[in-house]
């Protein structure tokens, strides 16, 4: 906000007033990143975080995510108790303890990941999905492990499992910890398998490195959110590396589904009903 | 300043150059300069123990990354016999930073698979500075699957920076070839031995890295990102790559300490690249002890183990 000469001759109990009802019309509007369009933020809200206007997926947290398309009814959280430790004491221009405690605060998660066990539609389900506003998502000790339960809750319960994934990777915090989530997740995956159960992984805006490398790419429907980032290497480190500038469009999911790495690409407000009758059919039920 | 020594060890090349010296000189002197050698050689040895006794995590990672350290098919030549190379992935091509085959330890037929880096400038770039890309992997993939349906045994032999980060690798999807290994390795029927003998880097490490037994010889690093690219993510600078090798704790001492490996495999000193053979003889030892440990278990307990091993991965509480 600009101090005009107006606002200099104001008393400070008016000044502040002022500064109050400019905060008002900022949480009532959002705009686009895409199309620079003015959107009205309940509307916005209604649609996913997905721009009515050009279609372009914003970011949107775990959470809200996991409520907007599970059912209603019968909903319970995996490992919501579940916190990180830092055990190594990691240290780099901050204390890990203190970036935790940080994220902890402002997206109001323990860590990186959200389980809930539902339904959708009626069709058992057990769905996660990254908090990337936690630390970018990173895979630490806590995600791995919430992961498992998530797993082993599917098959207790013949439930299929969805995840969301919206990660930068493994938490560098937690080191060579955070690497063996990767093969920790995959494991359980295994099983998973092993038991008949489908795994639906839903690549989000962005799925890169260990995560990537692990849990999200061993769905067995790979389905990517349009326009995310996806790859195991970041664009900048790969434009290090090769010394040539990308290719337009590189590393999003409409060049995975060209490279046949997704079965498709799918629009966020299509999710519940789509999936639903997918897992439906992948296990043997009535249409929803 | 000697090229085959690091930048910390330069008070031993000194000590060494003084000594070859001395030995051209006593050549056609009439001085008994023997016992001067002797001398130089016992204060050489005991400096570079002192130098050794005390390396830094910075330090240990220049030695994982020496140019004249034995790479996986120096040990395959040493301790192996009856080695068959095996190539291709079947669907794309053969990707030379990744080598593997039948061979036999003790008499007994294993699978082999390592990193393979190259030593001068074209074996480097053939071997792509042994960097896999998605094929590598996958022909890893057919050799253990091809492992366990004949019952070998698996070794294999970790030392790459990392999976290659490249465009072509990422069109063939460098992720998915990764994550498949690792679902693989956590059920394949059959023991798997895994060695880092020099650079643990991360996904492309792991992807060859899931097993019942993992050692490190001492003076290689296993870590889910380089000290480099650490730092310059988390200082915003890469010269601050000692401080992120410390705190990485990219060690075999440390990761033993942390219970993420199981065994330290001792180098002669001055590192591995100062004696092969010594090295190799060792790394031999620790296998065959591995494997007899394992042969020892049945196949379903084993799988128990190991799937139990990699479910206890992780420190976090419960508030």
């Amino acid at each position: 906000m600009t101090t005009s000469w107006l606002q200099r001759l104001l008393p400070a109990r008016i000044r502040t007033e002022a500064g109050n009802k400019k905060a008002v019309p900022e949480g009532l509007w959002a705009k686009c990143p895409a199309c620079s369009a003015v959107l009205y933020r309940a509307e916005l809200e209604r649609h996913l975080e997905v721009c009515p206007k050009c279609n372009h997926h914003m970011r949107i947290s775990g959470r809200k995510r996991l409520m907007a398309f599970l059912d209603e009814t019968s909903r319970e959280e995996i490992g919501e108790k579940l916190a990180p430790v830092d055990v190594l004491k990691f240290r780099d221009s901050k204390k890990y303890k203190d970036r935790l405690s940080q994220a902890q605060k402002s997206t109001g998660e323990q860590d990186a990941l959200v389980a809930i066990r539902g339904e959708l539609k009626g069709v058992p389900v057990v769905a996660c999905a990254f908090e990337f506003g936690f630390m970018g998502g990173s895979m630490g000790s806590v995600v791995g492990e919430k992961f498992v339960r998530a797993v082993d809750a599917a098959i207790e319960h013949r439930s299929s499992l969805i995840c969301f994934s919206a990660s930068g990777g493994a938490r560098m915090q937690e080191a060579l910890i955070s690497l063996m989530q990767m093969a920790k997740t995959s494991a359980a995956l295994a099983r998973l398998s092993k038991q008949g159960l489908p795994f639906i992984s839903v690549l989000t805006d962005p799925t890169m490195g260990g995560v990537s490398a692990s849990l999200a790419m061993l769905g067995d429907v790979q389905i990517g959110e349009p326009g995310a980032l996806i790859g195991f290497a970041g664009p900048r480190v790969i434009e290090q590396t090769v010394r040539e500038t990308l290719p337009e469009g590189f590393q999003r999911s409409e060049f995975l589904l060209e490279k046949g790495a997704i079965d498709m690409i799918m629009d966020r407000r299509q999710m519940r009903d789509r999936l639903a009758s997918l897992l439906a059919m992948m296990t043997g039920r009535p249409a929803p | 300043m000697n090229l085959n020594f690091l930048d910390f060890e330069q008070p031993i090349a000194e000590l060494e150059a003084k000594i070859e010296e001395l030995r051209y000189v006593g050549n056609d002197a009439e001085l008994n300069i023997s016992e001067e050698i002797a001398r130089l050689q016992a204060k050489s040895r005991s400096l570079t123990e002192s130098i050794f006794a005390n390396l830094s995590p910075w330090q240990i990672s220049q030695l994982a990354r020496h140019p004249q350290r034995p790479y996986s098919l120096d040990y395959i030549q040493r301790i192996f016999t009856d080695f068959e190379e095996l190539h291709g992935d079947r669907h794309f091509a053969d990707d030379p930073s990744v080598v593997g085959g039948p061979a036999r330890i003790d008499g007994r037929p294993v699978m082999i698979i390592g990193h393979q880096k190259g030593r001068d400038t074209k074996e480097k770039v053939l071997r792509n500075f042994g960097m896999p890309r998605p094929e590598g992997y996958r022909k890893a993939l057919r050799l253990m699957e091809m492992a366990e349906r004949f019952r070998l045994p698996i070794f294999t032999f970790i030392d790459t920076t990392g999976a290659y980060p490249g465009v072509n690798a990422e069109e063939r999807n460098q992720s998915e070839a990764i994550a498949r290994n690792l679902l693989v390795m956590s059920k394949l029927a059959t023991p798997i031995i895994c060695t880092v003998i020099g650079e643990g880097g991360s996904g492309g490490a792991l992807a060859i890295g899931v097993g019942d037994r993992v050692m490190m010889l001492q003076y290689s690093t296993y870590s889910v990102i380089s000290p480099e690219g650490c730092a310059s993510i988390l200082w915003k600078s890469s010269e601050k790559a000692a401080d992120a090798a410390e705190a990485l704790g990219i060690t075999s001492s440390r990761l033993q300490e942390l219970e993420l490996i199981d065994r330290v495999i001792e180098e002669p000193l001055g590192g591995a690249h100062r004696d092969y053979d010594a090295t190799a003889s060792k790394v031999r030892e620790a296998l065959v002890a591995a494997l007899d440990e394992l042969s020892a278990i049945p196949l379903e307990t084993l799988l128990e183990q190991r799937y139990g091993r990699l479910m206890g991965f992780g420190n976090f509480t419960e508030v």
